[in-house]
């Protein structure tokens, strides 16, 4: 069974460097979610299933849709010239150093730590439910207000600028304009 | 069943962290960036539910819900922002939204 989270792992990190690396961005959105569900088999087989369903539900099945229908109304296929000459080797290799300096040292307080092994039991639905309505009711009603604020704010955003925002002020405006010369 | 040691599992939450750490510092695509977050995100909330199945607490689901609800609600607004961006400037690179950086100090 410990093979199956080495395995897991394995693809989660390649299929994240290559979503980060990738031209295309259909492709890298699609290694993306290859990588989320290469950790959604982590959760399941480090005893959370509920926690590997809603990754697959809500990361992979919602947030992910929403970037690839972004990326197919801005129609970005091919990217230019000045995006290719930024994934050259010269530009990540400062970026990868420090990335390794910081694992190094993440690693360094990590194996300084007590082993302690311990068997896997699994937690439930139900436990996560009864612990998010007890000691994190305040918190579950703030991020309620949070995404109604997402909505609407995306709403607002996300709306395309009308030139006149209703018929009869365009008749209005018409009928002023017209005047204004005779 | 299995029996993985904690510092292997938050090595790997680690680890994650750090591909989106420098893909957020590398791309200059907009899009690339908001998936750095998400890659970035997403193995905060893998470190959280390691370290909660690792205490038998179930503190560390709960706070992967919250995880996700930010990263859902920012990924709406985002993409909001970023097709507002394309627009207004016809690219999706982050250099050209630089109207804000002072024109003496760009040459470098």
């Amino acid at each position: 069974m410990n093979a199956i989270f080495f395995i897991a792992a394995a693809v989660a990190i390649i299929s994240s460097l290559l979503a980060i690396s990738n031209k295309n961005a259909i492709h890298a959105l699609l290694f993306l979610i290859l990588s989320l569900l290469a950790i959604s088999i982590i959760f399941y087989i480090t005893g959370s299933p509920f926690i590997a369903a809603l990754e697959v539900i809500v990361y992979a099945g919602a947030i992910m849709v929403l970037f690839i229908f972004v990326v197919m109304m801005l129609n970005v296929g091919s990217e230019k010239q000045q995006e290719s000459r930024w994934l050259s080797p010269r530009i990540w290799v400062m970026p990868a150093i420090l990335a390794v300096i910081l694992f190094a040292t993440f690693m360094y307080a990590l194996s300084s730590m007590k082993p302690i092994q311990r068997e896997v039991q699994v937690i439930g639905p139900k436990q996560v439910g009864v612990t998010l309505f007890t000691t994190y009711l305040i918190a579950v009603e703030i991020s309620a207000i949070m995404l109604l604020a997402g909505i609407v704010g995306a709403y607002h955003l996300g709306r395309r600028k009308k030139s006149v925002v209703h018929r009869f002020l365009k008749k209005e405006e018409k009928r002023v304009l017209t005047n204004i010369p005779s | 069943m299995i029996s993985i040691p904690l510092e292997i599992q938050l090595m790997f939450a680690g680890m994650l962290f750090l591909i989106g750490l420098t893909g957020l510092l590398v791309r200059r695509n907009v899009i690339f960036m908001l998936m750095s977050i998400e890659i970035m995100l997403n193995s905060a909330g893998l470190a959280f539910v390691m370290a909660g199945t690792h205490w038998m607490k179930t503190d560390g689901q709960a706070m992967f819900i919250f995880i996700l609800t930010v990263s859902a609600a920012e990924v709406s607004v985002g993409l909001a922002l970023i097709l507002q961006a394309f627009h207004h400037y016809k690219t999706l690179d982050a250099d050209a939204m630089s109207k804000l950086k002072d024109k003496k100090t760009i040459q470098l």
